[in-house]
């Protein structure tokens, strides 16, 4: 199979580079909803407009009322999302979360993806525990209780957390905190007692929670999957996360290059194009190369994912650390080739470096990932 | 679909039935690859067999045309033909200037006439190769190039050229049948002054002088020219616009050297260092760190391939691939230097095959600078591919 987009994959990217470059635009959707202060971080008109266009539902079963693409299909929308610095829910809901619930029942599916797939509803994902991304060791306890569980425990980083009208959580039913088995990952509705938020503003506008589980009783309808065998689908749902988020990241990265490429176009100091200088000439062809190689890295990773390669685990990392150094490297050129104006809220080049940051680190960063590579590889 | 997994069982099949063992394991040194060529010793008869086997098929040259002496295999089949080589771990069955370079130019500025004859010579492995670009004056500034061609008219032996002049760098000149060669035919033009002409090595006045490099080694020579006879037929594309054909070919020179076709230039290293221990954890990082760079890579090379075989890789995309895969193949020796520790730095022991890791990381020092250099690659990527200006 060739290393690019299908026909069918291209006419997508047709299609949702114009929509969201026209409806999730920089002013009228990130600053717009920045600048208003708004608790979500997202406006919910536009999240409408996502299921309109099909793609709250792209990841989910025809049988669920989805479109059963793939990543490949997944990262067109998320290459967007970043240029365009888009809020939004999706990689949350109709990635993560819907890849998470394909391992529910028919009755669970039923319960939450027509919300999503209307675009009614938000998931987040409650994975991480402390400020860094550590999804091998889960403390969070549910312990059975009648016919159903128990809560207990903290996590932390729930981008999307105060908006979600489900929260999905992977706990430990069973062993100690460092076990691979004895996972559990459940649907937790937002109003099941003994939830308590704190919302937090990230820097780069988006909301993230911090969520405490205070013995709060859940049905045991509310487990997805098998209980204590949930590890393998929580690894899906990283995968998923994880490649999203590297495809979200070419996107933003692509995105700081190509508005820093104009600044080089028009900005004139000494008499000349700032761009006829070699020494920024250099710098943004090696920028160039290495995002290509970083696109490159994602979509091998996502095709090997939608094929159910056994090499997708290790590519899903490389392209996830790939594509979070290149992006870093692409805002920290372009603030610095910006000069004065790249310090200033007025220019866009400054919420690109903030995007980074925040995705970066986002289902673990490039030493994570570096680190997971090299393990994987038996080293 | 059905069509290409049978065109996969059968050539799965038919390299089980036809690549030797021993063309199974990676290439060791030097003699482990097969040139080709009026002068080449084969190492052993699996080399040989091999070979033969591959040539009866057209599988040096499996997506050129059969009438050129390839199998005519599309971009797909093409592809299906790398993967199944390198599952299996089989080595080229011909290492070819021919085939990397001077095959595409042919194909594109030959005659009908030229691409019979010499694309077959390559196919087949018969003729070896040399490129003539470099000169002592004129390195990464190569249009300056001075070998002139003067025009000889010659009612009796034939209208020729007699060249004079000198190149360097010039890649095993002294194992080669033939060069392809930048001359300049008009002094007066510098672009549209030179002319691609080909012409035997063992021709009268030609004569070569290998370069002794800080390897120790010396594939590059010095290539004299004295009052060389070249025939007019020999000549590739017009007359005075051979600067379009050495520009094309230095694409496909650059691809090859990039590295992109697979092989050792794309795997991560850090498991194979491991294996004689590795309990430095900052050389593990930089270790890990490299992985991902080189798998990165390789997915890159796979994607440029793919989109090069299509012709929807931008014209100046093996540019951006040279540097990148010259730059990280630096850097893979580095790290294999670093991890072998005193045991790398033995110059010419047993135990290190003659000190192949010490001359091979001082091999690597002219992956950036042969074939363009990478700041003239940065140079092109920034004018061509991003049009930044007065670049």
């Amino acid at each position: 199979m060739p290393l690019d987009h299908t026909e069918d994959q291209a006419m997508l990217a047709d299609t949702v580079t114009g929509f969201m470059a026209d409806a999730g635009g920089i002013k009228q959707q990130l600053r717009h909803f920045r600048d208003m202060d708004c608790k979500d971080g997202f406006g919910h008109a536009l999240w409408k407009q996502f299921a309109e266009m099909g793609l709250t539902g792209m990841l989910a079963e025809e049988a669920d009322g989805g479109l059963a693409m793939g990543h490949v299909e997944a990262g067109i929308v998320l290459k967007e999302i970043g240029r365009n610095l888009t809020p939004s829910p999706f990689l949350t809901t109709s990635v993560m979360g819907v890849t998470a619930l394909s391992g529910g029942s028919d009755d669970l599916r039923g319960r939450w993806l027509p919300g999503v797939i209307a675009g009614d509803s938000v998931l987040a994902i409650a994975i991480d525990e402390s400020p860094k991304h550590r999804p091998e060791r889960i403390a969070c306890r549910a312990e059975k209780a009648g016919n159903g569980f128990r809560l207990s425990g903290s996590k932390a980083f729930v981008v999307q957390g105060a908006s979600a009208d489900a929260i999905i959580v992977a706990a430990r039913t069973s062993g100690s905190d460092s076990d691979d088995d004895g996972i559990t990952l459940f649907a937790v509705p937002k109003d099941a007692s003994g939830i308590s938020h704190e919302n937090l503003r990230l820097v780069d506008s988006a909301m993230a929670s911090n969520i405490t589980f205070d013995n709060v009783e859940l049905d045991g309808d509310c487990v997805i999957g098998d209980v204590d065998g949930g590890r393998a689908l929580l690894n899906k749902v990283l995968n998923a996360g994880r490649i999203g988020a590297a495809a979200e990241l070419t996107g933003v990265g692509q995105g700081a290059f190509d508005i820093t490429t104009a600044y080089l176009k028009t900005r004139k100091q000494f008499g000349k194009l700032i761009g006829e200088f070699q020494a920024l000439q250099h710098r943004a062809a090696h920028l160039y190369s290495e995002l290509e190689i970083a696109t490159a890295a994602v979509i091998k990773a996502q095709q090997l994912l939608d094929g159910g390669s056994e090499k997708a685990e290790l590519m899903v990392s490389v392209a996830k650390a790939k594509a979070a150094r290149t992006c870093n490297l692409a805002v920290r050129e372009g603030v610095q080739m910006h000069g004065g104006v790249g310090m200033t809220d007025e220019y866009d080049i400054g919420l690109y470096m903030k995007r980074d940051r925040s995705l970066g680190e986002f289902m673990g960063d490039q030493y994570y990932h570096a680190e997971r590579v090299a393990r994987l590889n038996g080293y | 679909m059905s069509d290409l997994d049978g065109f996969r069982q059968e050539i799965r099949d038919w390299l089980e039935a036809n690549c030797p063992a021993e063309m199974r394991e990676p290439a060791r040194d030097e003699a482990d690859i097969c040139w080709g060529g009026r002068n080449f010793k084969f190492k052993n008869p699996a080399q040989k067999a091999w070979l033969e086997a591959c040539v009866a098929k057209g599988y040096t040259v499996p997506d050129w045309p059969e009438a050129y002496g390839g199998a005519g295999m599309s971009p797909a089949q093409a592809k299906i033909w790398r993967e199944e080589c390198a599952r299996i771990g089989a080595r080229p069955p011909l290492s070819s200037f021919g085939i990397w370079m001077l095959g595409p130019a042919l194909l594109k500025f030959g005659t009908e006439e030229q691409k019979v004859h010499y694309l077959g010579e390559i196919a087949r492995g018969e003729i070896r190769w040399c490129q003539g670009y470099s000169e002592p004056g004129s390195g990464s500034d190569l249009v300056s190039l001075q070998t002139f061609g003067e025009e000889v008219i010659d009612p009796v032996g034939g209208d020729h050229w007699v060249v004079n002049g000198q190149k360097i760098w010039t890649s095993y000149a002294d194992k080669a049948d033939w060069i392809f060669c930048l001359v300049r035919t008009d002094k007066a033009n510098t672009y549209q002054g030179i002319s691609f002409l080909l012409f035997d090595m063992t021709t009268p006045g030609v004569t070569t002088k290998p370069i002794k490099l800080i390897s120790g080694n010396s594939p590059f020579c010095e290539t004299f020219f004295d009052d060389v006879k070249v025939p007019k037929h020999q000549i590739v594309g017009q007359l005075n616009r051979g600067w379009d054909v050495a520009k094309y070919l230095l694409g496909h020179e650059r691809e090859m050297i990039s590295g992109a076709g697979g092989g050792d230039r794309m795997n991560a290293i850090g498991a194979v260092v491991a294996r004689n221990g590795l309990d430095d954890p900052i050389l593990r990082a930089e270790l890990a760190m490299f992985d991902v760079d080189a798998l990165a890579y390789a997915a890159m090379g796979e994607k440029f391939l793919d989109e090069a075989k299509v012709g929807k890789a931008h014209p100046a995309q093996p540019n951006m691939m040279k540097y990148v895969g010259t730059e990280l193949n630096k850097r893979r020796h580095e790290l294999l230097m670093a991890a072998g520790g005193a045991t790398a730095l033995e110059w010419d022991s047993e135990r290190t095959n003659g000190g192949t890791p010490a001359r091979s990381w001082l091999r690597t020092k002219a992956n950036s600078i042969e074939g363009g250099t990478s700041e003239v690659m940065l140079n092109v990527v920034a004018k061509r591919i991003l049009e930044l200006p007065g670049a």
